[in-house]
């Protein structure tokens, strides 16, 4: 497949001028941050835009061109040619048919029980009961295991995957991606491999292109564009992929927030952003430049090398004493699935502790315990203060701030009716608590549609810091931001300090931010110890896997 | 399971709708056997009479036992006002308005489903504005005089409908049910159209919609069991609950268009102070929409396995 000149334009400019070659065996990574305009890329080249949008330039496959061609013919190659693999495993399945039924539809005259069989064991599942299920009996992992199948089953010379694996658990999506690496290589067809995080994309793919603001800045090797990036702004995401390995002793993200296509369309799409910026870069679009085979930069200058970041020596232990929370053998079931089996840790004053898990280890029902929204079947929540209600001393921040924030009501009301919650003396103003979070005063009067992914973070941030609980639990607060925003949000985190209990799927924020780990699976603390000596030595089997499963950096 | 606990909180709903019916003849003014009278002069032997034949001195519940008891045999008493039986008055009514509501829940679906298909897909065009408009009117004509419109236009300035009267042989029913039906179903294909342009607007958002087109599924499959198949759902609540409505409230048209309906019934047996066809009406009205319920919770079970399942 051929992409060439893509424009994709709804009500502004989405998708300016990218250009983009898959051949058959090869994956291909398209890297970009939300609102670069990698996954409109993907619908044009299968032609499925949504409504609304239009397309312009050239999908080619085979030198046969599609673009604007009718969907009688789109329809031609789609699953033969081409398939589009999404998200969300939850959302793309049908609700009211089988996985095999899903599979059968899609092998098109071709379709008998053991085929389907055949198909379902080609993405790892043995079991020919599936094939009879309904996708809500089956989890993450296997629907999306299901989806693949579906989308292979017309045998497709290219798989468009969209962030195939972003809606899924770390060691579940280290098993899909390993999937669909081992189906590419054997089948030989090439893959196109959509994310928003370039250790996937460095893990699975042989080249890689960087999307920023609607076009692509950088491409070349998986390797070398690892190793020496050449456009600052490749520079500045990888200097924000947290590590699990070591704690950083600076979190560095990127300053202000990506542009639309149209605002930056005569400009380079990072100019403002970046460090490097001359005058040359305002004035007009750097080409995309060679730099040698199958190496290219949208940058003028030499890309200035990543200042070494040092490790920082772990933060001095508070001492033990003071405690703000003691949970004691926690048990919670819903019906006949056990959420929490037997949990007790504690957190000090002024610590930070991680609870690691995946999805169904129990570790949001441990935080809707602590703070009083699900009544455990039995064990205690001790937290510092018996006697100031509940609310005051434990405060939280959700996963996704575009609905934890009251999207009618202005930053500077939610600000102060939630402090108007807390004790009168000290209270802190809307100025002060936006000031604490570093957001300029003027936002107060803003609404959360007014806002940027991250700033909203950082306002329920201050939300939750308003009344000054004793202790803060964050509920996976970065898992829905991008990379160079994460790194902001980790290091305000840093600085507020305070006691804090933090809830995650991912090793290497939790790396950068704890003292303490508690790694819980199937509703039970399998192991638990200071973070480096967890991560660096791990003594269970669950946390090795989940170590295992952390892309490394080449 | 899910069928079996649904069945049984359907019969204890119509038991408790049942003690309220009967409740009615305690209750009313005057006591018992003066409703029963029917407001006619007596005298202190025929109210003994009275009393007498229907048990009136028994304590409520072996009251309530006895009548309950007819009423599942079919027997609710004789009407005050014509002294036939409630049950014959019922059987002779309920052809009409079972055949009106029938008729216009017919007509309902076939013009609100496809209307609203067509706008959902047609979304922000002529179309849509065209039908949405539309629907917003017929929603706020109130089908009496609706019935008043298609009366003088159709059946009086045009002729092409019968003014009057249900109609005998099958043929004939469907003439003069036709003003009726359209009367009726306007409006409550106004709320299908609307239901169905949501549902298949919040469908049209749906990641297996793309996926399937992504694999290269043919169009009619497409739409089929994935976009009819899902959108359904919301639609047959609303149809179900239209249905009922039908059954048991289109006396405004009823009366509109001269038919003895159950709805022209109902009207004349509370005039008359009839108790005993009052009491079966309600009942009947309850048992209807709770059946119609069960139905669309049976439906739901057969299309929707996660129902199914989840029991």
């Amino acid at each position: 497949m051929r992409i060439s000149a893509l424009r994709v334009a709804g009500a502004g400019l989405i998708v300016d001028g990218v250009d983009l070659e898959v051949s058959p065996g090869e994956t291909v990574g398209l890297v970009g941050e939300s609102g670069s305009g990698k996954s409109l890329t993907a619908r044009a080249a299968a032609g499925l835009l949504p409504k609304g949008l239009r397309a312009e330039g050239s999908v080619a496959f085979d030198g046969r061109e599609f673009l604007g061609a009718r969907e009688r013919r789109w329809r031609s190659v789609r699953g033969t040619r081409v398939s589009l693999l999404m998200q969300d495993p939850f959302a793309m399945l049908n609700p009211l048919r089988t996985a095999g039924a899903h599979i059968a539809e899609s092998l098109r005259g071709r379709e008998s029980r053991a085929e389907v069989a055949r198909r379902l064991a080609e993405v790892g599942i043995d079991d020919p009961r599936v094939a009879g299920r309904h996708p809500f009996q089956l989890s993450g992992g296997m629907r999306q295991r299901v989806a693949l199948a579906a989308a292979l089953a017309g045998d497709p010379e290219l798989l468009i995957a969209d962030e195939p694996t972003t809606a899924l658990d770390a060691t579940t999506q280290h098993d899909i991606l390993m999937l669909i690496k081992s189906v590419q290589a054997a089948r030989g067809m090439g893959v196109l491999l959509i994310t928003h995080d370039l250790r996937v994309a460095f893990e699975l793919c042989d080249r890689v292109a960087v999307m920023y603001a609607g076009r692509v800045v950088e491409q070349g090797p998986a390797a070398e564009l690892a190793k020496s990036p050449a456009h600052p702004y490749t520079a500045g995401l990888l200097a924000a992929v947290p590590a699990a390995d070591r704690r950083l002793a600076r979190l560095s993200g990127i300053r202000g927030s990506v542009p639309t296509a149209a605002q930056v369309a005569a400009t380079c799409a990072f100019a403002a952003r970046c460090d490097q910026a001359t005058h040359a870069c305002e004035e007009e679009r750097p080409p995309l430049r060679e730099l040698g085979p199958g190496r290219r930069t949208a940058c003028l200058h030499e890309v200035r090398p990543r200042p070494h970041v040092e490790e920082a020596t772990p933060p001095e232990r508070p001492a033990a004493g003071a405690e703000v929370l003691r949970v004691t053998d926690l048990r919670k079931r819903y019906g006949g699935h056990v959420a929490l089996g037997g949990v007790s840790l504690h957190v000090g004053r002024g610590e930070t502790v991680g609870v690691v898990g995946g999805s169904g280890s129990g570790k949001t029902t441990l935080a809707r315990c602590v703070l009083g929204l699900v009544a455990p079947d039995s064990g205690t929540v001790a937290l510092a203060d018996a006697v100031r209600p509940r609310h005051r001393l434990v405060q939280c921040v959700f996963q996704d701030p575009s609905t934890s924030l009251n999207p009618a009501m202005t930053v500077g009301a939610a600000l102060a009716e939630a402090a108007a919650q807390g004790p009168e003396e000290g209270r802190l103003g809307v100025r002060e608590l936006l000031e604490l979070v570093g957001l300029p005063a003027s936002y107060a009067g803003r609404r959360p549609a007014g806002l940027s992914g991250g700033e909203r973070q950082r306002v329920a941030i201050a939300r939750a810091l308003s009344v000054r609980p004793e202790l803060l639990i964050c509920d996976e607060p970065v898992a829905s931001l991008d990379v160079s925003v994460q790194a902001h949000v980790l290091e305000l985190l840093r600085e507020v300090g305070g006691s804090m209990l933090f809830i995650t799927h991912d090793l290497a924020v939790v790396r950068q931010l704890a003292d303490r780990l508690v790694v819980l699976s199937r509703g039970e603390v399998v192991e638990s110890g200071g973070t480096a000596e967890v991560l660096d030595s791990p003594a269970h089997d669950y946390t090795r896997r989940l170590l295992a499963s952390v892309p490394a950096i080449p | 399971m899910a069928v079996v606990k649904r069945l049984c909180s359907a019969i204890l709903l119509l038991g408790v709708l049942s003690v309220l019916t009967y409740g009615l003849l305690a209750a009313a003014p005057g006591g018992p056997e003066h409703v029963l009278l029917g407001g006619r002069p007596s005298t202190p032997e025929t109210r003994a009479a009275i009393r007498e034949q229907y048990h009136l001195d028994d304590p409520f519940p072996v009251r309530y036992a006895r009548w309950l008891g007819d009423a599942v045999r079919g027997d609710f008493g004789t009407s005050i006002y014509s002294r036939e039986p409630v049950t014959a008055v019922l059987a002779e009514r309920l052809p009409v308005t079972a055949a009106l509501a029938g008729y216009a829940l017919t007509l309902t679906v076939v013009v609100g489903v496809p209307a609203g298909l067509a706008a959902a897909m047609r979304r922000g065009g002529a179309l849509d504005q065209g039908i949405t408009l539309t629907s917003l009117v017929a929603l706020s004509v109130p089908p009496f005089a609706l019935s008043i419109l298609l009366l003088y236009g159709f059946a009086v300035t045009l002729g092409w409908f019968p003014v009057f009267g249900a109609g005998d042989t099958p043929l004939e029913r469907l003439t003069h049910l036709t003003l009726p039906a359209i009367a009726l179903a306007t409006a409550q294909a106004a709320i299908v159209v609307r239901q169905m342009r949501a549902a298949a607007l919040d469908l049209a958002a749906q990641d297996f919609l793309t996926f399937a087109r992504a694999r290269g599924l043919p169009r009619r499959r497409v739409w089929i069991s994935y976009a009819l198949r899902n959108a359904a759902l919301p639609v047959l609540t609303v149809g179900g609950l239209l249905l009922a409505a039908n059954l048991t409230g289109s006396v405004f048209v009823e009366q509109a268009f001269g038919l003895h309906g159950l709805g022209a019934l109902l009207i004349g047996a509370v005039g008359q102070k009839d108790i005993p066809v009052v009491q079966a009406l309600v009942l009947l009205g309850g048992a209807i929409v709770i059946a119609v319920n069960l139905l669309i919770d049976l439906a739901y079970v057969a299309v929707d396995p996660r129902v199914r399942r989840r029991a």
